[in-house]
């Protein structure tokens, strides 16, 4: 079989969110997913069975998300009857535990049993583990309640047969940025050409020579990658790209009530932020994402910036292809070796012109 | 960096303004604040945020504002700085009112204030230095030996809040007893009173409450003779935006500079074909002008909010001046932040918003 048809198949992933009922999970997936706002998740009710959804992300990632109900007899169904039509071929497992439950030692033991299955159907995958409702503890106890839950659970996958480097912590609430941040890191590990879009991102900052640009897809606000450049890199919100995406998700929801639309549908295609100290502007990218560009504070830079994100979208309209049959996808590729050499304006006083330079494996 | 508008941009104001130019506001920050409040006539590059909003509206009602400036004669000239005096039984949200408006308090954290044990009092640094008081309610006003003078010489508004989820028909009959005696003996104070603690419970609900307290007070002040007496009132929540559109309007008819203010915001709006523009102050998020055409509360909100889109994106990402700021407190800044966002493919801008002050 040829790259395109192995490459199709396999940017469908398979994602599990397990975890004790109550713990969360289908609040953080409906916060995430379906625009819902941290105050709705009260009307969610417990999950009967698995709800699936498939979410495409980035145009060409197909999540399966399979949110497991957390109550004891579907569990008892997953762990027997169901156990190998749950577990098989899965990516990623997300873990969800609720730090304020009195039953610590049985959510540890579910964990184990859930673990045991999926080592025996998918080994290879990888596990995220999410302490949840981390608002409920009291600040200064937060970060040693997180290590003491962290240590004990990293032991049980471990007895289990995961190894180190398979297993992610993350403290999370859905009453802050965390939340974003943990699914970021999950999202960056299923995104398939992460390193590829990394690199034609880092080629197009130092064209646009920005202090920092941030890819993020458009309608669940997670941020995909980044790219920073020089000082940027002593900027003390080292968190700054969560708030990012909680500040996005809620100007999104602020707009949407305004005009009277779902949140869902609501994006803008253009903001701008200009100040003294740097300017700051948000477009589309592809179909699916945004482009956040933070640059130094020069109103002629900051325009060339805006020509050149235009121009470079077809470039990265590649990355995000829907799938095309076999015909098209060799069409498309006909088409950008022509588009392969295309010059892209140069900014301000530089004469020569910069040819946008294709990846390497393409 | 340039600015999108040439100096001359700000047209003689009608009326004479007596101290401040109104397009010099403060942007609160936490370096400095006070140092640009003095100087009085300063050039078009001292600025504040003017929230511009470009979507069609539908024709409504606006609040006549009084707008009488106040020459008193029994009490203490006022400065031009507004002085908001909270009264209210206990328990009825004076506080949180303050904390939440003034001090940025999450309205979630309000939970845990202590009832306030004696007067206190608050400055707001900004465009408009606003100072609050505010009277325990077991504090004996209207009996003589409290000083009177102190509180009430200077105030030039007094809001009183009523609680709508208690049996707010008790609290009824001390604001009648304060409201008359403020009629009777301070005539220039406006008087505010704040239905409060409207969320969660029905639109009826309210609107009778609403509609009951302003028929008593109405009737008892004609009674007595002080018919004349203006007192509004204004549905109020934490939990939503009411509170501050309620404080704005209380804070506006305090300032004497307001009609020169919307004079220049309605001329801005008809040269540049907006459809609603105010002026905020970022730090409260309260507008200190609009241009005179129907008010909306969700307009108000949608540029609120957007207010706080840039004020975290600016705090984010203008890292390296804080930290310069904090070495070199001599720093003059020329450039003027602006923002905007476009919500269609036609490029015609949707919101746009621009720093007046810093």
């Amino acid at each position: 079989m040829n790259t395109t048809e192995r490459s199709k198949r396999q940017k469908q992933r398979k994602v599990l969110l397990m975890g004790r009922s109550g713990a969360g999970k289908s609040s953080m997936r409906s916060i995430i997913f379906s625009n819902y706002v941290a105050k709705d998740v009260r009307r969610l009710g417990a999950t009967v069975d698995v709800e699936h959804s498939n979410i495409r992300f980035m145009g060409n990632l197909m999540l399966n998300l399979w949110d497991c109900g957390g109550q004891d007899s579907f569990v008892e169904s997953y762990l027997t009857n169901q156990r190998s039509h749950v577990f098989t071929s899965v990516a990623v497992l997300i873990f969800v535990f609720d730090i304020s439950s009195r039953e610590a030692a049985a959510d540890l033991l579910n964990f184990a049993s859930t673990i045991r299955a999926l080592h025996e159907f998918s080994p290879n995958s990888r596990v995220f583990i999410l302490i949840h409702k981390m608002d409920l503890i009291p600040a200064d106890q937060k970060s040693r309640v997180f290590q003491q839950r962290a240590v004990e659970v990293r032991s049980t996958c471990e007895d289990e047969g995961f190894l180190e480097q398979q297993v992610d912590f993350w403290a999370t609430s859905i009453w802050d940025q965390s939340l974003y941040r943990a699914w970021t890191q999950v999202i960056y590990f299923l995104v398939p050409n992460a390193t590829v879009i990394e690199r034609m991102l880092q080629k197009l900052a130092e064209l646009l020579d920005a202090r920092e640009l941030v890819l993020y897809e458009r309608t669940t606000c997670l941020v995909v990658t980044h790219i920073t450049r020089g000082s940027e890199g002593q900027n003390p919100y080292s968190d700054r790209f969560e708030r990012l995406s909680s500040i996005l998700k809620t100007h999104k929801h602020s707009m949407a009530k305004h005009t009277g639309t779902l949140a869902s549908e609501v994006s803008f295609a253009e903001m701008q932020v200009k100040t003294g100290e740097f300017m700051f502007f948000i477009t589309r990218l592809t179909e699916n994402t945004n482009l956040a560009v933070v640059m130094p504070s020069d109103e002629a830079t900051f325009n060339a910036a805006r020509v050149n994100v235009q121009l470079a979208r077809q470039e990265f309209a590649h990355l995000d292809i829907v799938e095309k049959r076999s015909k098209d996808a060799a069409r498309f590729a006909g088409m950008r070796d022509s588009l392969g050499s295309d010059d892209i304006a140069s900014k301000g006083s530089e004469d020569e012109e910069i040819a946008f330079a294709r990846p390497k494996d393409r | 960096m340039r600015t999108l508008f040439g100096e001359n941009i700000l047209s003689p104001s009608p009326t004479p303004r007596p101290q401040h130019n109104p397009f010099e506001l403060l942007f609160h920050s936490t370096a400095s604040a006070a140092s640009s409040n003095a100087s009085t006539h300063s050039s078009p590059n001292q600025h504040g945020w003017l929230t511009q909003h470009l979507q069609a509206q539908q024709q409504a009602e606006r609040d006549a504002a009084d707008q009488t400036t106040r020459q008193p004669a029994q009490h203490v000239k006022r400065k031009g700085h507004p002085k908001l005096l909270f009264m209210g039984l206990r328990k009825s949200g004076k506080s949180s009112v303050r904390k939440v408006v003034f001090e940025k308090l999450s309205p979630a954290d309000t939970l845990f204030l202590e009832p306030t044990p004696r007067m206190e009092r608050a400055t707001l640094q900004s465009f408009v230095p606003i100072e609050t008081a505010e009277i325990p309610p077991n504090a004996p006003v209207t009996a003589p030996e409290f000083d009177h003078r102190a509180a009430f010489g200077n105030a030039g508004a007094v809001i009183w809040v009523v609680d709508v989820q208690d049996e707010y028909l008790n609290a009824i009959g001390d604001l009648i007893q304060t409201a008359v005696f403020l009629a009777e003996n301070y005539p220039r104070v406006n008087f505010e009173v704040f239905i409060h603690k409207t969320d969660g419970l029905s639109e009826e609900y309210n609107y009778e409450a609403f509609r009951e307290v302003r028929q008593r007070v109405q009737d008892e002040l004609s009674d007595l003779g002080h018919g004349d007496r203006s007192v509004s009132y204004h549905q109020t929540s934490i939990f939503d935006y009411s509170i501050f559109e309620a404080m704005s309007k209380v804070v506006q008819r305090l300032l004497p500079q307001l009609p020169a203010m919307e004079a220049l915001l309605n001329k801005l709006c008809s040269t540049c074909r907006i459809q609603k523009a105010y002026l905020f102050d970022t730090s409260s998020k309260i507008y200190v002008a609009t241009d005179t055409s129907p008010t909306f509360l969700r307009d108000y909100e949608v540029c609120s909010d957007y207010v706080d889109v840039i004020v975290d994106i600016k705090q984010i990402y203008g890292w390296q001046k804080h930290e310069r700021q904090s070495q070199d407190t001599t720093s003059q800044d020329d450039s003027v932040g602006e923002s905007l966002v476009t919500y269609d493919r036609s490029g015609d801008t949707y919101i746009y918003a621009r720093e007046i002050d810093e």
